[in-house]
């Protein structure tokens, strides 16, 4: 079991899940300086969007084939109610000072989560999510479960449709240029309200595919999901440098791989015998985004404030 | 014939500190018209009014028989009036290609859009060899180089160039100033606003002299560059 590959395996999948939550993070930070705290919840409702259609197809429907509508069902939820935050929650605080979005973000977490936990039909405790049968493949010597390939090849897709729009579409040029200089971005007739939509729209579209990816892998979702995997693809946003998209992937995976790292290894380091073990992982993943911000304050690809006009 | 920008008794506040305090002027097609005054006269802020970042406080803006007030920004430059504001804020880390392809966000004439990107170089041909290089990186007269080659991408009736000379060495400052003059003979029409008062006189049809938020003189250019207050107070002489 704690063979290198398996661990490297794990640490991928884990990270490559924390870098599509994290692309939310970064992008709406990127523009207008927010930390969405609440993006958490985008994810989990996600998730849970995802059921609700997967519950509502007709028995004998292969899960194969539901995955896409399950994946469609969750980015609407996840975008409505991200776009609806933007617009009715943060939009107003704007150009306000920086902490009253900051608190309204962290207001709307607990009111999501509230929310899903009353009305969603038997919510209060975990639903479990449909798994894919068979046994798990052999890939380079690590066992994958198949639940778990879905990340594998979702993450890669989005982050490679993301960086094309972002480098070669017109909106993606707006979009960069709103996150540079966004009155400048004004005088050249770029919509900038219409840019922070988008972002917003962007990254709840990803948390919703990696809530699909979260369910595949542990077989259940819950209302309070999102504060953890929110917190640590936070995390990924700051380690791989906030306001990068590339910085966020690249986060993810580092901190995933970190956690599998630390959980497989920690206990065979001399004198480290305690620290082992699934137990201790979210720790190591902190202790790891303290070291990075002590020796590289802008984060892995993150740029110097002072570059920023 | 109606000019082509009328500003008329404009106010413009910053919270309750009136930065400009009733001015009025106007644009010829065709015409350079320059605004000179000391740091805080409220040059800049008039010109960020005008292109819809500010919001006025009071007054009427009349662009090309329309009149401007409540229309955002990022609607204003589609209606032809192009900003180059000071400090020159061009997008650091996008490519000088990038750049001026933002200046034409809003236009979808592809083929106008190329022509016009290397009109930019023809103008600016540093711009052209440095193409791919990200903006940031550009000396500050390049830069402005960039942000005048930007502004000009919007195929703008009115071109609005803020302190276009600040911070160059005489060298750049120098080329800058003659390739306004090259826009001048090409037909731009352009609202300049300067702190070098000898240049931007000598070369404007019109010219208002601004102190604390409101317009003290007014007249051509060549009446400014002999009136002996302005020589007093701008051109640095006793």
């Amino acid at each position: 079991m704690n063979e290198l590959p398996q661990q490297l395996a794990n640490g991928l999948i884990l990270g490559a899940m924390y870098g599509l939550i994290a692309i939310g993070y970064t992008m709406v930070y990127g523009i207008i300086q927010l930390i969405n705290f609440a993006h958490g919840e985008i994810f989990m409702i996600g998730g849970f969007g995802a059921l609700t259609v997967y519950l509502g197809l007709p028995s004998g429907f292969s899960l194969l084939a539901a995955i896409p509508l399950m994946i469609a069902g969750g980015v609407v939820c996840s975008v409505a109610i991200s776009v609806a935050a933007e617009r009715f929650a943060y939009r107003p605080l704007r150009g306000g000072p920086r902490l009253a979005p900051l608190i309204t973000a962290i207001g709307l977490s607990l009111a999501l989560q509230q929310a899903v936990w009353m009305w969603y039909p038997n919510a209060t405790k975990d639903r479990s999510f449909p798994q894919f049968k068979g046994e798990a493949i052999d890939i380079f010597g690590a066992s994958i479960q198949r639940g778990d390939l879905f990340v594998i090849i979702a993450a890669p897709v989005c982050m490679l449709a993301l960086g094309l729009f972002v480098s070669k579409t017109r909106a993606g040029r707006g979009m960069q240029a709103t996150s540079q200089d966004p009155d400048t971005a004004k005088l050249m007739g770029i919509n900038t309200d219409r840019i922070i939509v988008m972002a917003f729209a962007i990254g709840a579209a990803f948390a919703a595919v990696a809530a699909v990816a979260y369910g595949l892998k542990n077989g259940q979702i819950g209302f309070r999901m999102g504060f953890i995997m929110g917190l640590k693809a936070f995390t990924a946003a700051v380690l791989g440098g906030i306001g990068n998209i590339y910085g966020a992937m690249l986060g993810g995976v580092v901190l995933g791989v970190a956690e599998a790292l630390a959980t497989g290894y920690m206990s065979d380091v001399p004198g480290m015998e305690l620290f082992g073990g699934g137990a201790w992982k979210d720790v190591w993943a902190f202790v790891l985004l303290i070291l990075v911000l002590l020796i590289r304050p802008q984060g892995l690809l993150g740029e110097r404030v002072a570059d920023r006009a | 014939m109606t000019a082509l920008l009328e500003v008329e008794d404009l106010r413009v506040a910053y919270g309750k500190i009136e930065a400009v305090k009733g001015i009025s002027f106007s644009v010829e097609a065709g015409q350079v018209v320059t605004l000179i005054g000391t740091n805080g006269a409220g040059k800049t802020t008039t010109l960020r009014t005008l292109s819809g970042l500010l919001k006025p406080a009071g007054g009427r803006i009349t662009f090309d028989g329309q009149p401007l007030n409540g229309i955002p920004a990022h609607k204003i430059v589609s209606l032809g009036l192009a900003h180059s504001p000071e400090g020159r804020h061009i997008f650091p880390r996008l490519t000088i290609t990038e750049n001026l392809l933002l200046g034409a966000y809003l236009r979808s004439d592809k083929a106008g859009i190329e022509k016009d990107v290397q009109r930019a170089y023809d103008l600016f041909p540093i711009l052209g060899e440095r193409r791919k290089q990200a903006a940031g990186t550009l000396s500050g007269g390049e830069q402005q180089m960039l942000a005048m080659g930007r502004a000009l991408m919007s195929q703008p009736k009115l071109l609005m160039l803020d302190e276009p000379s600040m911070g160059l060495s005489p060298i750049m400052m120098q080329k800058i100033m003659e390739t306004i003059v090259e826009l001048k003979a090409a037909g731009t029409t352009i609202l300049l606003v300067e702190q070098n008062a000898q240049a931007a006189l000598s070369l404007a049809d019109q010219g208002h002299v601004m102190e604390v938020g409101k317009v003290v003189l007014s007249g051509t250019g060549s009446d400014l560059l002999h009136d002996e207050s302005v020589r007093k107070a701008y051109l640095g002489e006793d």
